[in-house]
């Protein structure tokens, strides 16, 4: 089984005419175009057959149980992973070439950071710049300008000289997103930016995303919030190994769906 | 004795200079180099291939190779070796790591004990700051020039690479690249220490530097200036407390090493144990006094 496709289901903010971020066109070459992907994990099957096409200009949230290989499809995307079988190409390109012209923003899970790390806000944000600069990465005025542009636009100006681990959990997101942004990524991959996170910090990352999405971004979130997917997220993925399903949120949140996913009956709620 | 002379009389003596040349550059060097080590947690893999090159550096000795050769070679073995048998058995990270590092080591002493002109090869394992040769100084100074150069230039990828491999994927950098060039500075960094303080030491200068400035700031790039200053300082103070007190200079430079980052510990204004209670009560009197 591969995986049913909801046809693209457009609605609204996903032609972007203006495309600040990067070179992306509301064309229809995918943004993200996963092909029968399998990874094994020594013996174990971590992810079995999987494809995905994910449009520029939207969101996507990604679901499924721990263990269901969210990590595991985004670190195929990025290409930290090399799959059994299949393929992903990336705004038409090979993932390689993507990655070199800047087009993937990571947004790592909390875990994953060292918050006790030596840098300040800005120093995370100017990593974004990375690619643009030359071998000794020293930064020129149009870095210097990106960075503090992205800061503006994520609203942490006035922080950005603190510690990465001296801001609240929302913050850090943001300053996450603002590497990418700096960076000029039109593909945004985000894990699990809402576990720790207060509702109000939620809303400002949600809305941020969608005026992310509206300039032509693609936007991929994991995330256990199912509440919250309808007002992210343009369209859902349901993932269990391979892709159970790929529709809008309503249709994705029914109740028969998520038990597919999730083993037991579950009403939309919170799934830890 | 006036302090002029307390601190020029030792400088009288050419092997005097030759060590203070040493061990500063060997601080340095070392103390650049640690601030990464701290932060990516490869102090055990410090530990590990500064033993590990031993073998390397006797084996360079006996075919006449440049020390560093071997000491690259043995470091990056000792590394593969560690992986090996890490990935391949129940065996964890820190038992392969001890398994892998004696044995080496085990083999240079082995090797020293076969190779004539032992006096020599043993200066290797503790150090032997006062019979440096103007010979053993250039390549300290070549090799240390080289390393310190990569490191410095190439400083914004191994931070990044430190923090978030990840991310210097996602933009095209290669993290495996850059973890076996830290790897191989590692190795020559240790060839330029083991003249200073020996193989056994060489960790001490490899960890201390950057575990102090790490309690200091919380700027990356201050780290780069107080690890090296810091180590410098410890290696001046530790020759010539090592002259008049007519100790072990190695192992007294570690020591100052070790007494510095305890003071740091106790009294950092941010993150000393003594140091943050001082100023939080200092906090309390002014808002009392207000």
């Amino acid at each position: 089984m591969s995986g049913e496709r909801a046809g693209a289901a457009r609605d609204g903010g996903g032609a972007a005419s203006s495309t600040p971020l990067g070179s992306v066109r509301a064309t229809d070459v995918p943004a993200i175009d996963v092909r029968n992907v399998t990874v094994h994990y020594g013996d174990v099957l971590a992810l079995d057959n999987v494809s995905l096409s994910l449009a520029p200009g939207r969101i996507y949230g990604l679901i499924g149980m721990n263990g269901s290989g969210k990590s595991t499809l985004f670190k195929t995307i990025t290409g930290m992973l090399r799959p059994d079988r299949g393929t992903v190409a990336l705004a038409g390109q090979q993932p390689a070439l993507a990655r070199k012209a800047g087009a993937v923003g990571y947004v790592p899970q909390s875990e994953d950071v060292d918050w006790a790390f030596p840098l300040s806000v800005r120093d995370v944000v100017m990593m974004g710049r990375y690619g643009h600069m030359g071998i000794s990465r020293r930064p020129k005025a149009a870095d210097k300008s990106a960075v503090a542009e992205a800061l503006a636009r994520v609203e942490l100006t006035d922080l950005a000289d603190r510690q990465i681990g001296q801001l609240s959990g929302g913050q850090k997101k943001r300053a996450f997103v603002a590497r990418g942004i700096a960076q000029g990524a039109t593909i945004l991959l985000l894990d699990e930016p809402f576990a720790g996170v207060d509702k109000r910090s939620e809303g400002t990352i949600t809305k941020l995303l969608r005026e992310l999405a509206a300039e032509g971004a693609t936007v991929l979130v994991s995330t256990h919030d199912l509440n919250a997917l309808p007002k992210l997220a343009d369209e859902a993925i349901l993932l269990m190994r391979t892709v159970l399903l790929q529709s809008t949120p309503a249709e994705v949140l029914k109740p028969e769906n998520l038990a597919r996913a999730f083993g037991l009956d579950v009403t939309a709620g919170d799934v830890a | 004795m006036n302090p002029l002379d307390f601190l020029l009389e030792p400088l009288s003596y050419d092997f005097m200079v030759r060590a203070l040349a040493t061990s500063v550059t060997a601080a340095i060097v070392c103390a650049v180099l640690s601030c990464w080590l701290v932060l990516v947690g490869w102090s055990l893999m410090g530990d590990a291939v500064s033993h590990a090159v031993l073998p390397g550096v006797v084996l360079a000795y006996v075919v006449g190779a440049p020390f560093a050769v071997g000491a690259v070679i043995f470091g990056f073995l000792a590394v593969a070796l560690i992986g090996i048998v890490r990935n391949t058995s129940r065996i964890k990270e820190d038992a392969a790591i001890g398994i892998v590092f004696t044995t080496l080591f085990a083999l240079g002493i082995v090797l020293i004990s076969v190779t004539p002109s032992q006096t020599d090869l043993n200066h290797i394992i503790f150090g032997n700051l006062l019979g440096v040769s103007w010979a053993d100084l250039a390549q300290v100074l070549i090799l240390g020039a080289i390393t310190l150069t990569i490191l410095l230039v190439k400083r914004r990828d191994f931070t990044l690479y430190a923090f978030d491999a990840t991310h210097a994927h996602a933009i095209g950098l290669n993290p495996k690249v850059l973890g076996a060039a830290l790897l191989g500075l590692l190795a020559l960094t240790a060839v330029v220490a083991l003249q200073a303080v020996g193989v056994v030491l060489v960790v001490a200068l490899l960890i201390i530097p950057g575990a102090t400035a790490y309690l200091l700031t919380d700027r990356f790039s201050h780290m780069l200036v107080i690890a090296p200053a810091m180590s410098a300082l410890a290696a001046v103070t530790g020759l010539y407390l090592s002259y008049y007190l007519d100790t072990a200079s190695g192992g007294m430079i570690v020591l100052v090493e070790g007494c510095i980052f305890a003071l740091v510990y106790l009294f950092s204004p941010t993150q000393g144990v003594i140091g943050k209670r001082l100023g939080a009560m200092k906090r309390q009197r002014m808002l009392a006094a207000q």
